[in-house]
């Protein structure tokens, strides 16, 4: 337990710490190889007004037996990408692990249109692939179970995961999903998102977005309803974020044509490529998405985030800029002017408790980013952030993209080669007028990256490992410490409260307004709980015995 | 509802598993290798196998699970993973200083053909396992049997890694406890404890899968059996093996090598199974029963005739693991209750069999599976409803949909907390799974009622 509350002077003692012999000390332990490549991937932040932007390592494989945080690329595509899509049977062709690991353990809500509409999110499908299915192959069981799939459910979509032997044996998952596809005359199609591929699971989420834009997008060209219509990118709908931002888009007349994905239906992506703008969330996992559609469909895409209600306000009126209309940027205005005042009444609640705290982040592709407005807005210092599975790009912001050397891992993912469609392209802005719209400080295709957000004199860990969690946690003492479910309790047994920023402890929504309300009640709680008191029991505070009642 | 999908008519099925009542080896591996005191469970897979079985055993347990992972790439799938297993097992020495790394594959590893002992034995002649650690391992493929299997491959795999044969015979019985809770080990403990006999029970996940909160967290906590009692288990007079599909590996493992007899019974979760656990343990150690246990079994059977007007005739579906099953459902039936559907996602004939011999004698016939799924069951249950349905937390999911009161037990239990501080075996472990059901039960009577027949006595 930390030694004292007093938030601020703590917030300005690490102003003057020394973070390079705080990183030194780190590595000191490493084997002499294992501190030469972790060092590039811990850095700095400059002191004072430095504007050079520290190149940190990052993408790059995890060094063996130092207990990572990260996962694997099956992870990344079927956990994170395909998970929250309701109506289509995911199929694991494999042994059941994958397939049971993965199963509604990611809190991606649903809300089927009706009680009849199809939801096959409850359930968990599998090959679960047995030796001699190793041995002699498991395509024919693969066809076997998409028929029984098909016989008892009749869905519209089926698709099918790689897992890691499949790959090996070499079982030809996309040529069995093309046959039963023409078989079934539904759209079947498959994903090589093998565990070993790439080094996290972001190879998984450049599958996922690969597949999904091969088989799926553009299928369905009616134009829907609404005025100003967008798809939200990189929203996944953990703990109810993907209703709270559907409820203050629907106030503003903000039409959603889909969701990438939470909450989402494979009718939705279909329908995608006739939305206008693309507002991309999660800057890692679905860009790749937002990319090829700008090149194939015409549709703009902006960096937007919704975690954070001067953050939510800030990306509201970004998509209000970008259509130009009088009425929606007064609408987006009147929601701001009804939502943020009861928002700011919560957020000064907290903050009396919260202010000057000290936070770390060790989560996801940006969330360690987003999540820096909400402590920001609570008058708390994020001292240390990284992420389990960001590329430079999330760190330094896209300008430094064509300076990434591409290495083996990220060579063996497919980049899909995507041209203009002679049909189906329509201009949404014209050059000149993208060109106005930037001048006017609305940015296309640009992302800045977390290093930025960070204070000065702060760190900067990519891909954190458990030793250097705890080295963090004896250096700083942080108030609380973000990470996911594998870190929580290491972190809470040595007296830090530690919240998880993926499954958002079985809270939320922390998105929109709403939730910067909710987050700022759960930090409130968390780092003034009466639990962190209890820690020692009173003969450990006191232990010297005074024998009131002894005999002699 | 929830699992809107599942239809009352039940297609056969060859190819397709929905909704397992099962999951792989290599969770089970890691939870065993966590019994082992000071010990670092490693992965030899991708990163996701690790990730994976370290997230749902936390969900679980609410407890620090570290283990490392070799991190498979692309290439370690094409050469072979011997370098970056030495190279894991060289770092997890030098950062995180564990006693022992205990290894398990998985189906990457498997399927290309890794040689865990060959690998091993380079680490150590390479000098990469420090003076006085060890390194032990278990082949763990997730495509054959269940964690289940996992689990039993890996306490055979602490065998061999540790149990030792000095010809010198000591007054001591080996205890495999079975893929419990670090609840039910204590218990398992307390009991041979109250009963005088010196035992070393092996994994024992007690004290690091439900340590205490003081502000310090430690790696590797005071739990966990030592290594020096594991490799006194060659010596002791006999093993007493607790579930047959988790121990009897490593039982008949230490009997073969080390001649060293095994009793292979029930998991004592119950009245009949426990009673026959304390009965080994007696003969076995040639002691007396203490006053202390027969109070213990009298309150259990007092408390069973005070239930019995609730539980006679009363329906139940239930699936889990083997181990589990078996003892649960001979506990059932000595409560005069009818289990009708049980399923396993682990494969075993003996299962099937053993069920079926347990049940005969009931009014109802038995639906019972091995290697099969919760959507079996559920499309059961639809057709046969029951009163009451025992499972872990996937289970919640068809007893909303069917309005059916549900007792968790098993693993995983991720939508509660504080469960794996309970035992479910022993005398008091039947007490407080009697407790459970019988308030699950009478939660749906005082919901339901009429008001007319509302009662405030029951």
């Amino acid at each position: 337990m930390k030694d004292t509350q007093e938030g601020l002077a703590v917030a300005d003692k690490t102003i003057d710490m020394d973070l390079n012999k705080i990183k030194a000390q780190i590595l000191d332990k490493y084997p002499i190889k294992v501190a030469r490549k972790r060092a590039k991937q811990i850095v700095v932040t400059q002191p004072g007004d430095s504007n050079t932007m520290p190149e940190i390592g990052a993408n790059v494989r995890t060094i063996p037996g130092i207990l990572t945080q990260r996962g694997c690329c099956y992870a990344g595509c079927k956990g994170v990408i395909l998970g929250p899509t309701r109506d289509v049977i995911n199929i694991v062709h494999g042994p059941v692990g994958c397939s049971f690991y993965a199963w509604l353990t990611r809190r991606n809500q649903t809300r089927p249109a009706n009680d009849d509409s199809p939801n096959y999110m409850n359930y968990c499908f599998t090959t679960d692939m047995q030796d001699q299915n190793i041995v002699f192959g498991g395509e024919k069981k693969l066809k076997q179970a998409i028929q029984e799939a098909y016989d008892i459910f009749h869905p519209q979509t089926i698709s099918v995961f790689s897992t890691c032997p499949v790959g090996l044996i070499g079982d030809d998952v996309h040529s069995v999903c093309r046959e039963m596809k023409e078989t079934l005359g539904i759209n079947i199609f498959g994903f090589s998102c093998e565990g070993y591929k790439g080094v996290s699971q972001s190879a998984g989420h450049h599958i996922a977005n690969n597949g999904i834009f091969k088989n799926v997008v553009g299928m369905d060209d009616t134009i829907r309803e609404g005025k100003f219509r967008i798809n939200l990118l990189g929203e996944y709908n953990i703990g109810g974020d993907s209703f709270e931002i559907e409820r203050i888009l629907n106030d503003c007349g903000i039409s959603l044509i889909s969701t990438f994905s939470g909450n989402s239906t494979m009718g939705q992506f279909a329908n995608s490529h006739t939305a206008d703008l693309n507002a991309v969330m999660c800057h890692r996992s679905i860009t790749y998405m937002a990319e090829m559609m700008e090149t194939k469909y015409g549709i703009p895409w902006i960096k937007i985030n919704f975690i954070g209600a001067e953050a939510t306000a800030k990306s509201l009126r970004k998509i209000a800029q970008y259509f130009e209309d009088e009425e929606l940027i007064a609408k987006v205005e009147e929601v701001i002017a009804r939502e943020l005042p009861s928002v700011k009444v919560e957020m000064e609640k907290a903050r009396a408790l919260c202010e000057g705290k000290l936070a770390m982040l060790f989560v996801g592709g940006s969330r360690a980013h987003h999540y820096q407005e909400l402590f920001g807005e609570l008058g708390m210092k994020t001292v240390s952030a990284g992420y389990e599975f960001g590329h430079r790009d999330d760190y330094e912001g896209r300008r430094v993209i064509p300076s990434i050397k591409v290495d083996a891992d990220s060579r063996n993912i497919e980049e899909l080669s995507v041209e203009q469609d002679p049909e189906k392209y329509r201009l949404r802005k014209t050059e000149a007028e993208l060109a106005e719209l930037t001048a006017k400080g609305l940015e296309f295709s640009q992302y800045d990256g977390l290093i930025k957000e960070m204070k000065n004199n702060t760190l900067v860990i990519d891909d954190i490992s458990q030793y250097e969690t705890e080295k963090l946690i004896e250096a700083f003492k942080p108030d609380i410490f973000c990470a996911g479910i594998k870190e929580k309790y290491a972190i809470q047994k040595s007296g830090v409260p530690m919240k998880q920023l993926h499954s958002y402890d079985y809270g939320g929504p922390y998105a929109g307004f709403q939730g910067a309300v909710n987050f700022y009640q759960e930090i409130a709680r968390m780092t003034n709980s009466k639990v962190w008191s209890y820690v020692k029991a009173p003969w450990e505070k006191e232990p010297e015995l005074a024998a009131t009642y002894a005999l002699s | 509802m929830l699992l809107r999908h599942t239809s009352k008519e039940i297609l056969e099925r060859k190819a397709l598993m929905i909704n397992p009542a099962k999951t792989c080896q290599p969770i089970g591996a890691m939870y065993a290798a966590l019994g082992v005191h000071g010990c670092m469970p490693h992965s030899h897979g991708s990163q996701g196998c690790c990730s994976y079985h370290r997230s749902t055993l936390t969900r679980h347990y609410k407890e620090p699970v570290v283990a490392g992972t070799s991190s498979f790439t692309e290439g370690s799938s094409v050469f072979g993973g011997q370098s970056n297993l030495i190279q894991a097992i060289d770092n997890m020495f030098t950062i995180y200083e564990p006693e022992v790394i205990a290894v398990h594959t998985t189906c990457l590893s498997e399927t290309i053909g890794d040689d865990l002992t060959q690998i091993v034995k380079k680490a150590y002649d390479d000098g990469k396992v420090p003076a006085g650690k060890h390194v032990i391992y278990a082949p763990t493929p997730s495509y054959v049997g269940s964690h289940v299997t996992g689990f039993s491959n890996m306490c055979k795999g602490i065998v061999n890694g540790f149990s030792e044969k000095t010809g010198e015979k000591r007054n001591q019985i080996n205890i495999l406890p079975g893929y419990v809770e670090p609840a039910d080990m204590e218990e398992i403990k307390r009991l041979t404890t109250e009963m005088g006999i010196e035992t070393v029970m092996f994994p024992d996940t007690s004290g690091v899968m439900n340590g205490p909160q003081t502000g310090r967290y430690h790696m590797f906590p005071k739990g966990g059996t030592t290594v020096d009692e594991l490799k006194s288990t060659g010596d002791s007079m006999g093993t007493i093996a607790l579930g047959s599909f988790a121990s009897s590996l490593a039982a008949k493992f230490l009997d073969t090598k080390f001649k060293v007899p095994c009793q292979i019974q029930e998991l004592p979760i119950g009245l009949p199974a426990t009673d026959r656990f304390i009965n080994s343990l007696r003969k076995m150690a040639g002691v007396n029963v203490p006053d202390s246990i027969t109070r213990e079994r009298g309150q259990l059977v007092d408390v069973m005739t005070d239930m019995a007007q609730y539980f006679y005739g009363k329906k139940v579906a239930l699936f889990g693991d083997p181990d589990q099953l078996i003892a649960l459902t001979e506990f059932l039936v000595s409560l005069d209750m009818i289990p009708v559907h049980i399923v396993t996602g682990t494969p075993g004939k003996e299962f099937t069999a053993k069920i079926l011999e347990l049940t005969k004698d009931q009014s109802e016939p038995v639906n019972v599976k091995a290697h099969g799924d919760m959507f079996l069951l559920h499309q059961w249950i639809k057709n046969t409803s029951v009163d009451l349905l025992i499972g872990n937390t996937y289970g919640k999911y068809i007893a909303r949909d069917e309005d059916i009161p549900f007792v968790r037990h098993g693993f995983p239990i991720m939508d509660r907390v504080g469960h794996s501080y309970f035992p479910t075996v022993g005398y008091k472990g039947g007490l407080r799974l009697v407790e459970k059901m019988l308030d699950a039960m009478l939660d749906k009577k005082d919901r339901d009622s009429p008001e007319e027949s509302f009662e405030l006595v029951l």
